[in-house]
């Protein structure tokens, strides 16, 4: 009992570990970044607490940090079962660019409308990301090339229908689908100054099913066991090819809610201003949050954090891009932060078992010795 | 911990994040005082050479002869709304005024923000956005380029031509269409290419690396001269055409035969289609300065010199007549030329 406390408090402190030492090189590292470019890295981050902290700027984070979230958690599915999604990219602008389309052209009650738009962008990040699973299964085409190809496929697909006479409308140097009925707008939590977008609440729900559906299911647990091995998923009943493409659904299924809270949200149609590349920032937060849906939202608003502040910073004299390489440098601290402290843990783990079996051996021998003698 | 009740912390900490928003904390909004021009760039920043170095030149003016301070910003890749949104906020924010949105992608979110400020007037280049306190800064894009394609047909000596867009919208196909009347109707035979570098990401404004791929792809084949209307990308195919003799570059919005970041390419810059937001934006630092903002819809066209065709260089010397009287035609509306490619 008293071991398996023990054992406990040292995987604790193992665990506490990685995201500080992570935290501390990248704070060490910009730190040095920024004085050796000129600026005070010591006002650099009381300005960012300061303006990152303000009621206002807390809504802002949060409102752009509900896609980045969803984002991480397609990309975590794929993460889960060592399948590399880059494609969540393509995957979610086709998404909301069909459901875009489809609201624009249908005008149902609330009720029937809002989750017209999202059950479609779903089922089209699934077809999307489904290709590369099947390419996977059944020609055994690595998901990180197809993903990338896909990603090119979605954004010209999206680009030749949203010319002018095919789905789109030109307003300005705009080119957009027709704009979504008052009732496919999503609601909002009024704050008393900017709203924070009711996709929030969505985005917790999505946590907890993610959550549940990786930890708490059959389909999960197979899927973290392909993850681990496939040759003993295999060998213990699981059907790999299967869950190489139901996995990538899912990861797809998610992928379809990243432009949702933009599109019902915000923007009210697709246009040539759509976001782009949140499917990327995704890898970096699911990275970041380790895959688990805690995690990955406090990475998520971090995110939001640092992209708030890096105006600021601008505003105050630094240049911009210090903000992308604060964001780089977080990431690889944390990447290599885990790796250090896993290795470090497996090392302590073999010592560990290597003294208990050198003790059973001495015992033993000993006892031999007694026993001869 | 427990999974649920790691579940149900991950549960009470979003809540609780949400509620403190709701609940406290100063706002960033509250205003300061007269500060001077608020600028924010569009991708490829103040250096570009281009575009936002024309809008840039005219708040220069403005220090100079004004004596106004100023603030600039820039945009960067793959934005939403919610970051121009900030930029133009923290501008009008601390003071600056007028604050200006250098680029089309500014559009809504100026009409945005000028709604929450209204004693801060708000410019914006190339785009019309509503307001009683917007300047929108409009300009004949396609009747310099007309000239610039009269220019290139006179000078191309193998008969074909190009035309290389950054972005594929409704304002850089006006200098396609443009270019394109104007070297046909200076000589029907002359084959025209146009191509954009990216169907609608305005990553298309900021890389020279695509730019000069293509540029050097045409060059391969023959094509002797190029017009690249693509802000900072423009570089890049300047540097593929200064690399072979006798084709001509043709640059855009400002005189990039003068940029001394482009120096040692300028022998192959033939003209370039000078854009005056300079002008622009001087007038409406000055017209807020006299305390007389301009608000509305304002053209700059050929005719009051807000579109225009550089010389410096000297390689039009021979065919300057022909391009002035061409000019006073478009002037005099004897020569209508269209804002909408023909595809």
């Amino acid at each position: 009992m008293n071991a398996v406390r023990r054992v406990n408090r040292e995987k604790l402190l193992l665990q506490l570990g990685a995201p500080l030492l992570a935290i501390l090189a990248a704070l060490v590292i910009t730190s040095v970044i920024l004085a050796t470019t000129g600026g005070d890295p010591f006002r650099a981050y009381s300005v960012m607490i300061e303006f990152g902290f303000k009621s206002d700027s807390q809504i802002w984070i949060i409102n752009k940090a509900i896609p980045y979230f969803l984002a991480a958690v397609a990309v975590a599915v794929g993460f889960r079962m060592k399948l590399f999604n880059i494609g969540v990219d393509g995957q979610y602008r086709l998404a909301a660019f069909c459901a875009a389309a489809l609201g624009g052209a249908v005008a149902f009650p609330s009720f029937i409308q809002i989750p017209l738009m999202i059950l479609t962008a779903m089922f089209v990040g699934a077809i999307w990301s489904g290709i590369a699973g099947l390419l996977k299964a059944t020609r055994g085409v690595s998901e990180v090339v197809s993903t990338i190809m896909l990603n090119f496929i979605a954004a010209s697909l999206i680009g030749y229908l949203i010319q002018e006479n095919r789905l789109g409308v030109v307003e300005g140097n705009l080119t957009h689908t027709e704009n979504i009925p008052e009732s496919g707008h999503f609601f909002e939590i009024s704050t008393g100054q900017e709203p924070i977008g009711g996709f929030v609440i969505v985005a917790v729900l999505v946590g907890v099913v993610y959550w549940l559906v990786l930890n708490r299911s059959r389909f999960g647990f197979d899927l973290r066991a392909v993850g681990g091995s496939h040759s003993a998923a295999e060998a213990s009943g699981v059907n790999v090819k299967r869950m190489v493409v139901s996995s990538m659904l899912l990861s797809g299924l998610f992928a379809g809610l990243v432009g949702m809270p933009t599109l019902l949200g915000e923007s009210h149609n697709y246009g040539t201003d759509f976001p782009e590349g949140i499917g990327f920032t995704g890898i970096a937060i699911a990275l970041l949050g380790r895959n688990h849906p805690v995690g990955m939202a406090l990475a998520a608003l971090l995110w939001g954090f640092l992209e708030r502040t890096g105006t600021q910073l601008e505003f105050e004299g630094y240049s911009q891009e210090i903000i992308g390489v604060m964001q780089g440098v977080i990431v690889f601290c944390v990447v290599i932060a885990y790796e250090v402290v896993r290795r470090y843990g497996l090392k302590l783990q073999q010592r560990k078992v290597g003294e208990e079996l050198a003790a059973e051996a001495r015992a033993k021998s000993s006892n031999e010795a007694g026993a001869s003698a | 911990m427990r999974p649920v009740t790691k579940l149900a912390a991950a549960v009470t900490a979003t809540a609780a994040l949400v509620l403190t928003t709701a609940a406290c904390g100063e706002s960033s909004t509250e205003s300061g005082s007269d500060k001077g021009v608020g600028l924010a760039f569009d991708v490829g920043g103040r250096d570009d050479h281009s575009f936002n170095e024309s809008a840039a030149r005219g708040v220069d003016k403005a220090k100079e002869e004004l004596g106004v301070d100023a603030k600039m910003m820039t945009a960067k890749n793959n934005e939403t709304e919610a970051d121009r949104e900030q930029r133009l906020t923290s501008l009008a924010n601390a003071g600056y005024n007028p604050v200006i949105g250098v680029g089309f992608s500014y559009g809504k979110s100026i009409a945005k923000v000028a709604k929450k400020f209204p004693d801060t007037t708000f410019g914006v280049v190339d785009s019309v956005a509503e307001g009683k306190n917007v300047d929108s800064m409009l300009f004949s894009e396609h009747e310099g380029s007309y000239l610039a394609g009269v220019a290139a047909a006179m000078k191309t000596k193998t008969d074909s031509v190009g035309f290389i867009g950054g972005v594929d919208n409704a304002l850089i196909q006006k200098f396609e269409a443009g270019f394109v009347q104007g070297v046909k109707d200076t000589n029907s035979k002359i084959k025209v290419r146009s191509e954009y570098l990216y169907p609608n990401n305005d990553k298309g404004f900021n890389d020279p690396a695509a730019a000069k791929e293509k540029a050097q792809g045409w060059l391969d084949d023959d094509v002797d001269v190029i017009y690249t209307a693509a802000g900072q990308s423009g570089a890049g195919s300047i540097e593929a055409i200064g690399a072979k003799k006798g084709t001509w570059a043709i640059g855009v919005d400002s005189d990039q035969y003068q940029q001394p970041g482009l120096a040692k390419y300028k022998d192959s810059i033939l003209t370039s289609v000078v854009k005056n937001v300079d002008i622009a934006v001087f007038d409406l630092v000055k017209s807020v300065q006299d305390e007389k903002p301009i608000t509305g819809e304002q053209r700059y066209t050929l005719k009051e010199d807000g579109v225009s065709l550089s010389e410096s260089g000297g390689f039009l010397k021979d065919i300057q007549k022909d391009l002035d009287k061409v000019a006073k035609d478009i002037a005099d509306g004897k020569v209508k030329v269209s804002e909408r490619p023909s595809r």
